[in-house]
């Protein structure tokens, strides 16, 4: 049984391509592809496997993000977790068909709302100025 | 020793103080009588509430005569646009970049 956090909250970025899920699948999947569009990596397709996505490093951090397969389900789902700089957030890609290709929705979960300072999300209930906040951003 | 930062999210945490910035950046500069008509608490409250989003420099006040007019500084919100929208742009960004990969791609 999961309990609903109300002190998380996600990212969700969404996106049609005018390509057949399949090929978007590759994208997602095979390392040499990943390293194209997100970053150096050392994936591989397994349920359970140990990544690292890897930026450049800078002043106070290496650039490495830890990451391990939750789910791969061909052409349908991929989650991952994503740690870094003490952030222990979850990647899930969602692809879709659709009549012209694929519905492509990327959500990030997991961001503390309680990260840095003292004070409880949920008592102080800021999550849905928060959420608000995120509409705006995304109409930028 | 509360940051900055502490008082923006403090500040924004109650609903009423929310009602007023909001009214605020909205509606431009009131005073502290027009604001009590419309926030349905007495005026000792709205003043406690203007001096929480005050400290948090989400608003301004200046005095004109027996009123003090208030305005607000939307601009004071950056370190919580920049708190979810890094992770936000950050993905608009990566997804572009699998578009144009998408492209490139044979098959």
């Amino acid at each position: 049984m999961t309990t609903p956090d109300s002190s998380t909250r996600s990212v969700i970025v969404e996106k049609e391509f005018p390509h057949p899920p399949e090929k978007v699948w590759r994208a997602l999947t095979e390392s040499s592809l990943i390293e194209q569009w997100l970053m150096k990596n050392d994936f591989e397709p397994i349920a359970g496997h140990s990544f690292n996505l890897r930026l450049e490093p800078m002043p106070n951090w290496n650039g490495v993000i830890d990451c391990q397969i939750l789910a791969i389900d061909p052409c349908k789902t991929l989650s991952y977790t994503w740690g870094a700089l003490g952030l222990e957030s979850v990647v899930t890609f969602t692809l879709t068909p659709t009549t012209a290709g694929t519905h492509l929705r990327m959500e990030h979960s997991g961001f503390r709302s309680d990260q840095e300072a003292s004070y409880k999300g949920a008592q102080y209930g800021w999550q849905k100025f928060l959420g608000g906040l995120e509409q705006v951003i995304a109409g930028l | 020793m509360p940051t900055a930062t502490d008082h923006l999210f403090r500040a924004l945490a109650d609903p009423t103080r929310r009602a007023i910035f909001e009214r605020l950046a909205r509606d431009g500069e009131q005073t502290v009588h027009a604001l009590t008509e419309r926030a349905g608490v007495s005026q000792p409250m709205v003043s406690k509430h203007l001096s929480a989003l005050k400290r948090a420099r989400l608003v301004r006040n200046r005095r004109q005569g027996r009123e003090t007019h208030y305005r607000a500084r939307p601009e004071a919100l950056a370190p919580l646009v920049n708190w979810i929208g890094d992770y936000g742009t950050f993905w608009q960004n990566k997804l572009d970049r699998l578009e144009e990969l998408l492209e490139r791609m044979d098959t």
